[in-house]
C-alpha cells in the first residue's frame, strides 16, 4: 500500500491536537496536591465528563479498527456488541452496582473485593488486571505504530515513542483528570472525524437501499441469505444460517449477558471513571449517560465497515474497494485507513487520522492510568509499604506512569515479534473478566458468599475456560492459540466468535456453581455489620429523590433499555 | 478545589481545527468523482466545527457569569 502524503494542513491540525493534550496535563498539575487528586480526580467530575470518559476510554484500537472490520466481515450483526451486549450492561452497573463501588468508598475494583471478601480474592485480581493493562496498553501502542507505518509511511519506532512519550508526560502531569479530560476531547474528535466519512461512503453506496441491495449480494456470493448482513436478528435462528457463526442462545448468554456484564461491570479500567464522579447520583448516571451515545456508536465504527465490503463487492460511483492481503484475503483492517484516504481530501484527511490516533492514545491512557492506581493501591499501599504517607502515594502513582509505560512499550516491542500475541490477550482476558463477573453478582447480591468460595470459584472459572478452550476450537484453526491444546478437540466450533462466546459461557457457569458450592461448605468470616454497604441485603436502598425523571438513574436507565430496543426492532 | 470548564479547551481546539480546515477548504479541488464526490467537504465541515467549538465557548462563558469563576470545576454538571 503507497503511504498517504500529508498536506501542510494536516500536519498542522496534528500538531494542534498534541499541543492541546499536553496543555491540559500542564494547567491540571498544580491542581494534583494528593493521591485522591491523582488517582480519583478528587471525586470532582461532573456527569457529562464523567460519562462521556466512560465511554471514551473503552474507544481503543479494538473499538475503531476491529469494530469496522467486524462490521465487514459481519455486517449488521456487530451491533449485537452495543445492543445487547454493552447498553444493557451499563445500565445494570448503574442501577444495581455502582452503589455498592461509590458507596463503599473504595478506591477501586480490587479494594472492592478485598472489603467484600478477603486479601488473596483481592490480590488475584490485583495482580492479573495490572498485567493485563499494561499489556493491552503495549498492544494498543503496537497496533497504532503498525498501522501508522502502514498509512503515512512512518518510523515504527518514532510511532511508539512518541506515543509513549505523550501519553506519558500528560497523565504523569494530570493523573486521571487529565486522562479523563483527554478523553472527552477523543470522544468529541472521533466523532467529528467519522461522521463525515460515514455520510460520504453513505451516499457513494447510494444510501440505505443502495447499501442493503448491494450487502445481499455479498451474502449470496458467501452462500447465506441475501438479508444476513442487513438484519442483526432474522437470521440467528441457527449458527450456519448467519456470518458471525452464532445461534441466539450463545449471543445472549454468552454476549449479551456474560462477557458484556463482565467487562462494563468489573473491568476498573472504565469503572474509575464513574468513581471519580462528584456525588453518588453522578456515579450512578455516568455509565447511562455514557450509553445514549454508546448506542449510537455501531453508525459510526460499524456502518463504514458494511458500507466497505459492499462497495468492494459492487462497487460505486468513486471506484472504493478494499485491498487483499498476502494470502489473497479481504484486509478488514483496513477499513477506516482505506476510507479516510480516499474520501477525505486534505485538511479534514488530517482530522481524520487525528481523530485514529486519539482512539488508540485514549485506549492507552485508559489502561496506564487503571494501572498505575491498581499498582499504588492495590499492590504498593496493600503489601509493600502499608503505612505509607500520601504524598509518597502520589510519587508512587507518578513512577508507576512512567513504570506503566515503559512496560507498554515492551509489551509493543514483544508483540512486534509474536503475530499471536494479541489473540492470546483477548482470550486471557475472556478467560479472567467472564468468571469474575459471577463473583460480582454472588458478592453483591448473596450475603452467605464467603471469601474462600469466591476465591476457589474465581480460580476454578478460570480453568474452566482454559480447559474448554483446549478441547475446541474454530473451524480452520491453524495454531493451538485458537484452541484444542489439549491435544483431543471434542467440538469445532463455526467461528471464533462462537468459541469464544461458549468459554465465557463454561467460565461463568462453573465460577457460579463452585462459588455457591464452597460458600455452603465455609463459614463466612465477615459480620453482617462489615457487609454493610456492600451487599444488596444489608445496605439501606437509595432513595432517589430528584425532581426531574432524567436524573433518577432507576427511570433513565429504563429510557436508556427503551431506546435500545427501539432499535433491535428497527434493524431486526 | 476545582478544576477548569473541559468546555474551554474542547471550544477553542474545535475552533482552531476548523479553521485550519476552512483554509484547506479554499484550495480543495472539487471533483464530480472519486474524493469527497463532488462535495468541498474541507469548507462544509470547516465551518461545522467552528460552529460547535463557538457554542461549547458560549456555553463555558454563561456558566461562568452565572456561578462565577471558583465554580467552573462543576460546569455542566450538577451538585445533585
Amino acid at each position: 500500500m503507497k503511504p498517504i502524503q500529508l498536506g501542510l494542513v494536516d500536519g498542522a491540525i496534528l500538531v494542534v491536537y498534541f499541543a492541546f493534550v499536553l496543555g491540559i496535563g500542564f494547567v491540571l498539575k498544580r491542581h494534583m496536591r494528593s493521591s485522591t487528586d491523582f488517582f480519583l480526580s478528587g471525586r470532582l467530575i461532573p456527569t457529562w465528563v464523567a460519562g462521556l470518559a466512560f465511554l471514551s476510554a473503552n474507544l481503543g484500537a479494538q473499538e475503531v479498527i476491529g469494530m469496522a472490520a467486524s462490521g465487514a466481515k459481519y455486517g449488521i450483526m456487530t451491533s449485537h456488541f452495543y445492543w445487547v451486549g454493552a447498553i444493557p450492561a451499563m445500565v445494570f452497573v448503574a442501577v444495581f452496582m455502582m452503589p455498592f463501588y461509590y458507596g463503599s468508598k473504595a478506591r477501586s475494583v480490587p479494594e472492592y473485593l478485598k472489603l467484600r471478601f478477603d486479601e488473596k480474592t483481592r490480590a488475584l485480581n490485583a495482580m492479573t488486571f495490572a498485567v493485563m493493562t499494561v499489556f493491552s496498553s503495549g498492544i494498543s501502542m503496537y497496533a497504532m505504530a503498525l498501522l501508522l507505518n502502514l498509512i503515512l509511511g512512518w518510523d515504527f519506532n518514532v510511532s511508539v515513542w512518541l506515543s509513549a512519550i505523550i501519553v506519558l508526560l500528560y497523565i504523569s502531569l494530570g493523573g486521571l483528570t487529565s486522562a479523563i479530560y483527554n478523553e472527552v476531547m477523543q470522544f468529541f474528535l472521533i466523532v467529528a472525524g467519522f461522521a463525515p466519512l460515514v455520510f460520504l461512503g453513505l451516499r457513494d453506496v447510494g444510501g440505505w437501499s443502495g447499501l442493503q441491495m448491494r450487502l445481499g449480494e455479498v451474502a449470496t456470493a458467501q452462500h447465506f441469505a441475501s438479508g444476513a448482513f442487513s438484519y442483526s436478528w432474522k437470521f440467528m435462528g441457527h449458527a450456519a444460517d448467519n456470518p458471525m457463526g452464532v445461534e441466539w442462545l450463545a449471543m445472549l448468554m454468552g454476549l449479551g449477558f456474560v462477557l458484556s456484564f463482565g467487562y462494563w461491570c468489573t473491568d476498573f479500567l472504565v469503572i474509575q471513571r464513574a468513581m471519580a464522579a462528584h456525588s453518588m447520583a453522578a456515579a450512578r448516571r455516568t455509565p447511562l449517560v455514557a450509553a445514549v451515545p454508546k448506542m449510537l456508536f455501531p453508525f459510526l465504527v460499524i456502518l463504514p465497515g458494511m458500507i466497505a465490503i459492499a462497495l468492494t463487492q459492487h462497487s460505486g460511483a468513486s471506484g472504493f474497494a478494499l485491498p487483499n492481503k498476502a494470502d489473497g484475503s479481504l484486509n478488514y483492517d483496513l477499513v477506516i485507513p482505506m476510507m479516510l484516504r480516499h474520501y477525505f481530501p486534505s485538511g479534514i484527511l488530517g482530522l481524520g487520522l487525528t481523530a485514529l490516533m486519539a482512539s488508540f492514545m485514549s485506549g492507552m491512557a485508559g489502561n496506564v492510568t487503571a494501572f498505575n492506581t491498581v499498582w499504588t493501591y492495590d499492590i504498593y499501599q496493600a503489601y509493600l509499604r502499608p503505612k505509607a504517607h500520601d504524598s509518597t502515594l502520589l510519587w508512587m502513582g507518578r513512577a508507576a506512569t512512567v513504570v506503566g509505560i515503559v512496560i507498554s512499550v515492551g509489551a509493543a516491542y514483544f508483540a512486534a515479534h509474536f503475530n499471536n500475541i494479541m489473540d492470546l490477550l483477548q482470550l486471557v482476558f475472556a478467560f479472567v473478566n467472564a468468571p469474575l463477573f459471577a463473583t460480582f453478582l454472588l458478592g453483591m447480591f448473596w450475603r452467605r458468599t464467603t471469601g474462600h468460595a469466591a476465591f476457589t470459584g474465581l480460580l476454578s472459572g478460570i480453568l474452566a475456560a482454559a480447559i474448554h478452550h483446549g478441547l475446541t476450537q474454530p473451524i480452520g484453526a491453524h495454531t493451538l492459540i485458537k484452541g484444542g491444546w489439549l491435544g483431543h478437540v471434542l467440538r469445532i466450533y463455526p467461528s471464533e466468535m462462537a468459541q469464544n462466546f461458549w468459554t465465557a459461557i463454561f467460565a461463568w457457569t462453573t465460577c457460579f456453581a463452585v462459588t455457591i458450592l464452597v460458600s455452603l461448605a465455609t463459614t463466612r468470616k465477615k459480620s453482617d455489620t462489615e457487609l454493610a454497604g456492600l451487599v444488596w441485603a444489608l445496605t439501606p436502598h437509595i432513595a432517589e429523590t430528584e425532581t426531574v425523571w432524567y436524573k433518577r438513574p432507576f427511570m433513565l436507565g429504563m429510557f436508556v433499555l427503551v431506546l435500545v430496543l427501539i432499535l433491535n426492532i428497527i434493524f431486526w | 478545589m476545582s478544576f477548569f470548564d473541559l468546555r474551554l479547551p474542547l471550544g477553542w481546539l474545535f475552533v482552531v481545527l476548523g479553521a485550519l480546515i476552512v483554509c484547506a477548504g479554499f484550495g480543495t479541488q472539487v471533483t464530480s468523482e472519486g474524493m469527497s464526490l463532488g462535495w468541498n467537504v474541507d469548507f462544509l465541515w470547516g465551518a461545522f466545527m467552528i460552529g460547535f467549538g463557538v457554542v461549547c465557548l458560549w456555553l463555558a462563558r454563561r456558566y461562568a457569569k452565572k456561578h462565577g469563576p471558583s465554580d467552573v470545576g462543576n460546569a455542566g454538571g450538577d451538585r445533585s
